[in-house]
């Protein structure tokens, strides 16, 4: 197959325009004023509306405990599900990824409808409730794929020379999946800042999320101001990446 | 004990995961205009679907065809371009390899939004009229990495010996492309394309931002908008049983097909 290599370049054509060339208009356009001048402006402006801030502290607190929530119910599940002793069945596994394949906005849909038939006051509450529930599959799939890859010999190993079952989870399995927690957190935290629409439906339009407010800004022409929000969301996203090192981008070929 | 234990933790988590598309696909089954109110079993809400006797019937139908050909499209170009991205990322070493890899991981990490507002900017900018083929181009570059990705495994369990074989016995390079190479990667091809073409179905945040103000629907921003005005339209209820149960079982025909090649190589 020599020379086929340059069978890459059709797509590294597609990317530069379809993903490069977007990602640096967001920069162009967030340091730019309407009238196309250079400006910091539009940055300066975020930092000093209440209204912008309290949204972003409200999304960056919701997604910490969305995140946390996930991992707490999360990690036990795919622990369960990577454990040949409690589950052989790759049917399990499959209903648990399969929300990750449905319209996250049907789903909150259905979950708000659900909310108000049982006559659950929609508010904080039931948007933390249908945060968690549209995003725990996001966690359970990088964290059972992990476990399942794990070398099983260092448990063994740990287990032969007479340490107890807890302290070879703690020491052991535990610090070998931490990659699959950190893909988890990167697929549950900034999804969860930058949603919008599902805010909505699950608050009955009193909590705003991030993602409400870049929506609102570029539907309602506000475009330069847009683009500095999602280039606000963009610098996070490049921070939390690079805390995952050498990890980053760990999805690999077949997601399920 | 300890095994019922953690039987009955998996079995609550799903019961709480499959609570409101249950809830859903009972209530599919009766005729009431409210969601939560049982009026007895009826499949009239099936048959109005079916026969488009909808309030705003025409609107809903022709979402759910903008629906299915854009998946339909989009899937096939993602299936063709990320297959030959693939053979030839595969055949790249070094800096020039892990570059393109790192390219094809920034739309999957990337949040919807992302994508969506930076293509919106990105057709505004080349003062592009958005509307359909717009929409196509957007769900391409977002489902092309997953074909990519499912692609490439099986390039690296594939004999690379076997090409050159049908080279040295005869084979032009295009024969042995289509007789050697395509049957090969063909599983990963398939799953990239079921992979692509659940992706634009369910997408929504992307199309939202790239549609533009022509009034093109697909079924995600339709049921957007009706939310929106106040009350799902009922017929949406066995629209949404069917596209879960569609889901479900492309799903279990995925993982199957990969579990089963899996089985081959060991």
């Amino acid at each position: 197959m020599v020379k086929r290599s340059n069978w890459s370049i059709p797509y590294l054509v597609f990317m530069l325009v379809f993903v490069v060339l977007p990602l640096l208009l967001i920069v162009l356009y967030a340091f730019q004023d309407s009238a196309g001048h250079f400006t910091f402006s539009n940055i300066t402006h975020f930092f000093s509306d209440s209204d912008s801030l309290s949204t972003f502290a409200v999304s960056i607190e919701v997604a910490i405990e969305n995140t946390l929530i996930c991992i707490l119910l999360g990690y036990p599940a795919a622990w369960i599900l990577a454990n040949r002793k409690y589950n052989r069945s790759a049917v399990t596994v499959v209903l648990f990824l399969m929300p990750m394949w449905i319209n996250a906005l049907m789903r909150t849909l259905a979950t708000a409808e659900l909310f108000n038939m049982l006559g659950i006051a929609l508010g904080k509450g039931t948007l933390l409730f249908g945060m968690v529930y549209d995003f725990l599959p996001f966690m359970i799939y990088p964290i059972y794929t992990t476990l399942m890859k794990m070398d099983k010999s260092y448990a063994e190993a740990a287990e032969d020379l007479g340490a107890a079952p807890w302290t070879v989870f703690w020491k052991i399995t535990v610090p070998l999946s931490l990659p699959g927690v950190m893909s988890g957190v990167l697929m549950v935290f900034m999804p969860t800042v930058s949603t919008f629409a599902i805010s909505e439906f699950l608050t009955n339009n009193k909590i705003k999320l991030f993602g409400t407010i870049i929506q609102e800004n570029i539907n309602s022409s506000m475009w330069n101001y847009g683009a500095a929000l999602a280039f606000i969301m963009l610098v996070i996203i490049g921070i939390t990446t690079l805390f995952q090192g050498s990890e980053h981008g760990e999805v690999e070929g077949g997601l399920i | 004990m300890k095994k019922l234990f953690a039987k009955c933790y998996i079995w609550l988590l799903l019961a709480m995961l499959y609570a409101p598309l249950l809830f859903i696909a009972v209530f599919s089954f009766t005729e009431s205009r409210v969601l939560g109110s049982w009026t007895g079993f009826s499949t009239k809400l099936y048959q109005n679907l079916f026969t488009g006797n909808v309030s705003g019937g025409a609107a809903l139908i022709s979402a759910v065809e903008n629906t299915l050909l854009i998946a339909l499209i989009a899937a096939a170009f993602s299936t063709l371009l990320g297959t030959v991205a693939a053979i030839g990322i595969f055949n790249l070493k070094g800096r020039a390899k892990r570059t393109m890899q790192f390219l094809n991981n920034i739309p999957m990490i990337n949040p919807d939004i992302i994508t969506g507002v930076s293509l919106f900017l990105l057709f505004v900018f080349l003062k592009f009229s958005q509307g359909y083929v717009t929409v196509v181009l957007a769900h391409i570059t977002f489902c092309t990495p997953y074909v990519v990705l499912s692609v490439m495994p099986k390039l690296s369990q594939m004999n690379p010996n076997i090409y050159e074989a049908a080279l040295d016995l005869g084979a032009t390079p295009g024969q042995a492309l289509w007789k050697v190479l395509v049957p090969e990667l063909r599983p990963g091809m398939i799953s990239g394309f079921m992979m692509a073409f659940t992706m634009s179905l369910d997408d929504f945040a992307v199309t939202f931002f790239t549609r533009g103000t022509i009034g093109l629907d697909t079924l995600s921003t339709y049921i957007y908008a009706d939310a929106r005005k106040g009350g799902l339209t009922p017929e949406l209820r066995p629209l949404m049983t069917l596209i879960f149960l569609l889901v479900l079982v492309l799903l279990i025909i995925i993982n199957l097909r990969s579990s089963r090649t899996k089985n081959v190589i060991e």
